[in-house]
């Protein structure tokens, strides 16, 4: 992992234009980021404003309309309870876009602050930091989520604790290789020199540099937490039937995909589609944030 | 090569420790008392509960507990499953070479697309068929496994019937049904890998394609082929071999949903089997045997880079 170079100041002087500026007006130019992110958008609007555009109650059951396939009435078809699909697929927005971005959240806040400490104290801090970052990131991952939720027991709040720790080695790694950079560069050294302890060097001179890579590394986070939820839900270890979660909704499919396949087809486009937005904008960031210049 | 070797060696003990740390640690996130759920029918006999508590030392200092656990996993001792009267490890034994055969077929997939495409697409780099293989290799990487897997038991068993939809033969006893019940699983595994290492792939040979000797090459007229086979891939691959090692790695350890939607039976079923089951001692003894699969691989990964890149070679 290299680090961006810390000289955002001549790409300044050339072009008159600040950083963040010259960053939006670069990911703005990018066709397939700028989709990304409109899809994202779709998505938390959907996630937000479900109760008042579902066309049904996501949780009514109807003996009468049973794994009926995709109609007028029900775009997406209804399921083995005679469930409108797509209420529950734009339900079900809210389970996955929470746990991504809540287990995103609560990695970066666990990981970047020990990342940074490691990275800034050096010595015994850095050598213990990093055995334990190497012991978690030795557990792959969907196994370290599966176990944690598994002894955590099933809910949709323990599987987003058990995806946070299991990305979070991912920001200790980021931020510690980070600081390390950062240490050796002069302004840092200057910080240093005025007397500001080590927390204070991390938080307001050391951060806000490496702001840009956690951004790219938190938006590709959360494509993979996103199916992390998917996984652990259709192992039925994240949000509890008869509550709405894509996972969920895939795993019951799996009985009727002779009968019913359009239940296996649309969540399963759902969690493709929010992730390949993720990925999307993630990719268009890097890009727009790297601060080399134009290749990508 | 060998200093570096014992250096290496030096991180892998403390890394697997703190896995046994972590892994024993997961007891202690449990609600409840395991003897609890041990007991059974015979939860309300206070004989009973203390006899298993003794059993599971669980009347012991945790510092203890953790010293005898620790001993006994040095001596192969994963503990017993508390559903299956088996030992964990004897359990691990039995779905390894499952697991194997599928990680070594998805490998192969994965190896024998993702290369050449990532190759192609640097040599062609902003042409349609770089465009076209990155938008494949980046569905590749949203689409999750498990519906992809969903979406081919769909086509191919459901409508085309042509493939079992599940199910598994071992290589030995039948080799077609062995293959045929296993590509599709193979398949959506290898597909991920393939993007991960068409994406790898193309990175190290467009650095490759950039660097002087390669303008040498071309400069004193060797063959554009040769120059891009031998010159430009032999060391583009260096990187590509490393991370291939650690790809195998992560399928070996364990294909999860892949194996449960495919019921196939090896350490992705075993785990989530031993999830459903409550029988704890089987998910530690997966986590544990899939990280010490993954460290050893890691180490055989660095040392591949040894011995295929001639400038440490020569170093060391």
């Amino acid at each position: 992992m290299s680090a961006p170079a810390f000289d955002r100041g001549a790409a300044l002087i050339e072009s008159g234009e600040s950083p963040a500026r010259r960053a939006l007006r670069r990911f703005l130019t990018h066709k397939l980021a700028v989709f990304g992110l409109a899809v994202v958008l779709l998505f938390v609007l959907a996630a937000l404003f479900a109760p008042w555009i579902a066309p049904h109650d996501p949780l009514a059951t109807s003996w009468s309309r049973i794994r009926q396939p995709p109609s007028w009435a029900h775009p997406f078809g209804t399921d083995e309870n005679g469930r409108d699909v797509l209420s529950r697929v734009l339900w079900g927005a809210r389970a996955s876009l929470m746990a991504g971005i809540v287990a995103v959240g609560g990695a970066a806040l666990i990981g970047v602050p020990i990342g940074l400490l490691a990275g800034l104290s050096g010595r015994w801090v850095d050598a213990a930091v990093s055995r334990v970052a190497d012991a978690m990131l030795a557990i792959p991952f969907l196994i370290l989520a599966i176990a944690l939720a598994a002894f955590l027991g099933p809910a949709l709040e323990n599987a987003m604790i058990a995806i946070a720790v299991s990305i979070s080695p991912v920001f200790v790694r980021l931020a510690r290789g980070m600081a390390l950079d950062a240490r050796s560069t002069d302004w840092a050294e200057a910080a240093r020199a005025l007397g500001n302890p080590p927390w204070r060097v991390g938080l307001f001179h050391v951060l806000p540099n490496i702001a840009a890579p956690l951004l790219v590394q938190s938006t590709l986070a959360i494509a993979e937490a996103i199916i992390a939820e998917a996984s652990l839900s259709f192992l039925g270890l994240g949000q509890q039937p008869p509550d709405p979660s894509w996972g969920s909704m895939l795993n019951a499919a799996q009985r009727f995909m002779d009968t019913a396949p359009w239940l296996a087809v649309f969540p399963g486009l759902a969690i493709f589609l929010v992730v390949l937005a993720f990925n999307l904008v993630g990719d268009g960031l890097r890009d727009a944030l790297d601060p080399r210049g134009q290749e990508g | 090569m060998s200093g570096f070797l014992l250096r290496r060696l030096g991180q892998v003990v403390p890394t697997l420790l703190i896995v046994s740390l972590l892994v024993f640690g997961l007891q202690q996130l449990m609600p409840g008392d395991p003897a609890l759920i041990l007991a059974g029918e015979e939860r309300g006999d206070p004989q009973v509960l203390a006899e298993i508590r003794a059993g599971l030392l669980l009347d012991r200092p945790v510092w203890e507990q953790y010293g005898r656990w620790l001993w006994r996993l040095l001596h192969g001792d994963f503990g017993f499953s508390w559903r299956i009267q088996l030992p964990v490890a004897d359990l691990i034994l039995e779905k390894l070479p499952v697991t194997a055969q599928l990680a070594a077929m998805s490998f192969a997939i994965g190896v024998a697309l993702g290369v050449p495409c990532g190759v192609l697409s640097a040599v062609w780099r902003d042409r349609p068929a770089d465009w076209a293989i990155n938008a494949v290799a980046l569905f590749g990487i949203s689409t999750p496994n498990f519906w992809l897997g969903i979406l081919m038991i769909l086509l191919f068993s459901v409508q085309l019937g042509w493939l079992p939809p599940s199910g598994y033969v071992p290589l030995w006893e039948d080799p077609w049904q062995s293959l045929a019940t296993t590509i599709m699983p193979a398949f959506v595994l290898g597909t991920g890998v393939a993007s991960v290492l068409m994406r790898h792939t193309r990175a190290a040979m467009l650095t490759a394609l950039s660097q002087d000797y390669v303008r040498t090459a071309r400069a004193k007229g060797v063959p554009e082929r040769v120059v891009i086979a031998k010159h430009a891939l032999r060391n583009a691959l260096i990187p590509v071999v490393t991370l291939g090692t650690i790809e195998f790695g992560r399928l070996l350890a364990g294909a999860v949903l892949t194996e449960q939607i495919f019921t196939i039976p090896g350490f992705g079923k075993l785990v989530v089997d031993a999830v459903f089951n409550r029988d704890y001692p089987v998910v530690q003894g997966v986590v544990l045997a899939t990280a010490l699969i993954f460290v050893l691989l890691s180490l055989l990964a660095d040392v591949l880079y040894m011995l295929i890149n001639p400038r440490l070679r020569a170093g060391a």
